[in-house]
């Protein structure tokens, strides 16, 4: 493997990272859902890049589904459910972007030690590949946690999808599973968005996670 | 290779297949829930004869020794569940709380979370596991949010999304388990493969094998409901409709034991590996300790079992993670017992709360004087989940305890002591549920008293007396956990 189609590896690798980085402090609706639409981009340009140095043509095929599904249809169907449930102006309170932001870089710190020391025989590339996919699968824990809304979380489950789609093509020639897991990816994206949301406008004309705690079942 | 081996473990997977296809297009509830109980029969029956006939492992597909026994136990409870649920619907559609279409949607996910279950079950190829884990895990999700309420949703988002950080920290600890087999067996469908990595785990780089061990572990940790990864459990188990409660409690739980089973002998036979015991004992334990004091603050019927749940998949795992021949037995039985048990609790408790409107323990009393074969039947299911002799989970707890003292005795005294906790909150509760003055309607219940009455008998037998070959499948079984 030449250097330099190592270094672009990487670079989209990073890139992802650095996308999850965005997804942390944006604080309005739109400009989440288009900085998750750049994140998936990033991870197709990445697992188009490993099908091309791997010679692995099946792996464009799941660059194209992150492309078309995440990149565009899923990000344009949220926008239209944002404007539909009139929360596409709504300034989201991120609880303390500068304490997240110091998180999420100790987070990646820990990927970094955790995993380049012990995957040496898994080869340079798949090695920091995974140290980034876990980055990029943490800081999607993160924001998930850091979110009270019900469409951030998602995106912040979609990021973890794709975080762990970096590591799964990152690890050479493993069989069947990227096909899958994408097409399973696609689906958990199309049963949150046309069930729980629309069943959550229904009931409380609020998509806000935090009026659904309000109906704890356990009443003293 | 046997052809009818192949053949049957087929049918294992495509009679609920197509059944679920079938019921999704059937608009009669009557038929549906019929053809619900037969196809979970049959399916039972294909499980049986997987006892006698065994195909030779595929690439994608096994049947060995170990996982026969959740496939008999699965699709045993799923077949009874089946018919519980046909009188439990029956009676929610005359109410209104569900729809014909729901209805329909119901019938045909029920056979769908079968078809993902024993997929996981089967599965020779880790990859392929996953997806049937996350399938059921969807499936269940879907009916969790059913009935639409408030409660629901919210238990159905809170399941959503733990289940799926779960899963995905179990796909992580995949990949990195693929990289360990690679560099040893080779690209392709062999490195995934359960048969291949057993063999070949001693040459695998074991620092590669403890991290993927720690994601797998908490990622299906979170479906088996381990403490602090349990809290989706109470919310799925509560808001649900009671069959599905069930069958989470009953079987799902189990399955997702049953992956961290196979990777702990996988990691087991790695002689450089971390043990992979001492995790599993401290989440066990930390899940006996919380769930036994949680017992206490239940307002909520079906919530309290759910806890209970967590108590008992909290034991089974510092059983398995203890190891050795006796912990082991008693961890496989366990399992079963508590699967049994539970499921036939929620038989009851499910027709307890249809005929008396609410699943508030304080608006439920003295149901041996209004309805007395639910009320009995609840008093037996108590007694057995609380490990009172003479039922088999007695005998089980008794088992780890003992086996545990030899070895580790003050893990075994705080085991000891959750378990007369746990035990003291359930016959608090159960005081008041079953006796002193009826509260309520005394409507006579419709509740097919079958399903319970052929668990409980399952689970006394094995109190009083286990057959020999039983013992001797178990210990065998047992033997290959290590």
């Amino acid at each position: 493997m030449t250097p330099i189609a190592l270094d672009v590896a990487h670079l989209f690798a990073g890139g992802l990272v650095l996308a999850s980085f965005m997804l942390l402090y944006q604080d309005r609706m739109t400009g989440l859902i288009n900085t998750f639409a750049l994140h998936a981009l990033v991870v197709s340009l990445s697992v188009a890049w490993q099908a091309y140095i791997q010679q692995a043509p099946h792996l464009y095929i799941t660059a194209a589904i992150a492309l078309v599904v995440k990149a565009l249809v899923i990000p344009f169907a949220l926008h239209r459910i944002i404007v539909r449930l009139g929360i596409h102006r709504t300034i989201e309170p991120v609880v303390g972007t500068g304490q997240t932001m110091l998180a999420g870089i100790g987070l990646v710190a820990l990927s970094i030690m955790v995993m380049l020391p012990i995957t040496p025989q898994a080869g340079t590339l798949a090695r920091e590949d995974l140290a980034f996919a876990l980055s990029v699968i943490l800081l999607g824990l993160l924001m998930m946690i850091s979110r009270r809304n019900a469409v951030s979380q998602v995106i912040g489950f979609m990021s973890i999808e794709n975080g762990l789609i970096l590591a799964a093509t990152g690890a050479k020639g493993m069989p069947l599973v990227v096909e899958i897991s994408v097409a399973f990816s696609i689906l958990i994206a199309l049963i949150v968005i046309g069930i729980f949301l629309f069943r959550i406008r229904e009931r409380f004309e609020t998509v806000d996670i935090h009026v659904l705690h309000e109906h704890r079942g356990e009443q003293p | 290779m046997s052809e009818p081996g192949e053949f049957v473990v087929a049918a294992v997977l495509v009679i609920p297949a197509l059944s679920a296809a079938l019921l999704a297009l059937l608009p009669d509830d009557r038929t549906s829930a019929w053809l619900n109980a037969v196809a979970s029969f049959l399916t039972f029956l294909c499980a049986l004869v997987l006892l006698a006939q065994r195909p030779s492992p595929g690439p994608f597909l096994i049947v060995d020794d170990l996982n026969v026994v959740f496939i008999v136990l699965s699709t045993f409870v799923g077949f009874t569940t089946s018919v519980f649920s046909a009188t439990y619907i029956a009676h929610e559609l005359e109410i209104g709380r569900l729809t014909h279409a729901y209805l329909r949607f119901y019938h045909a996910m029920y056979q769908v979370l079968m078809f993902g279950m024993n997929l996981a079950l089967l599965s020779n190829n880790v990859g392929l596991m996953w997806v049937a884990v996350e399938l059921a895990t969807l499936t269940t999700v879907l009916m969790v949010g059913i009935y639409r309420t408030p409660a629901a949703l919210e238990a159905a988002w809170k399941y959503f999304l733990l289940g799926s950080v779960g899963i995905a920290l179990a796909l992580f600890g995949t990949i990195l388990v693929y990289l360990a087999a690679r560099a040893v067996v080779g690209e392709g469908l062999d490195a995934m493969a359960w048969s291949v990595l057993v063999e070949r785990a001693a040459e695998f780089d074991s620092a590669l094998l403890n991290l993927s061990f720690v994601f797998l572990l908490l990622g299906y940790g979170t479906k088996v409901g381990l403490v602090p990864l349990h809290a989706w459990l109470p919310d799925a188990h509560a808001e649900g409709p009671t069959p599905i409660s069930a069958v989470l409690s009953g079987l799902l739980l189990n399955v997702a034991l049953f992956a961290v089973l196979r990777f702990k002998i996988v990691m087991s036979a790695n002689p450089g590996a971390l043990a992979p015991g001492p995790l599993m004992v401290a989440l066990g334990l930390l899940s006996v300790l919380f769930a036994s004091f949680m017992l206490y603050r239940r307002q909520d019927i079906k919530r309290m079992f759910a806890y209970s749940s967590i108590e008992h998949m909290g034991i089974v795992t510092f059983a398995f993670g203890m190891g050795g021949a006796l912990a082991n037995f008693a961890g496989l039985l366990h399992m079963t017992l508590h699967s049994l048990t539970k499921s036939a609790i929620f038989f009851c408790v499910g027709h307890i709360a249809q005929v008396k409107g609410t699943q508030r323990m304080a608006d439920i009393r003295g149901l041996t004087v209004s309805h007395p074969v639910l009320g009995w039947g609840l008093v037996v299911g108590v007694v057995a989940i609380a490990g009172i002799p003479p039922m088999g989970i007695f005998m089980t707890e008794f088992l780890i305890v003992t086996s545990t003292f030899a070895r580790q005795p003050v893990l075994a005294v705080l085991l000891g002591l959750s378990l007369l906790v746990a035990l003291g909150a359930l016959l608090a509760r159960l005081n008041g549920l079953a006796f002193g003055d009826p509260h309520g309607s005394r409507e006579p219940a419709k509740a097919s008293f079958v399903p319970v009455a052929i668990h409980f008998a399952l689970v006394l037998a094995a109190g009083i007396w286990l057959p020999a070959t039983f013992v001797a499948w178990f210990q065998h079984v047992a033997a290959l956990l290590r």
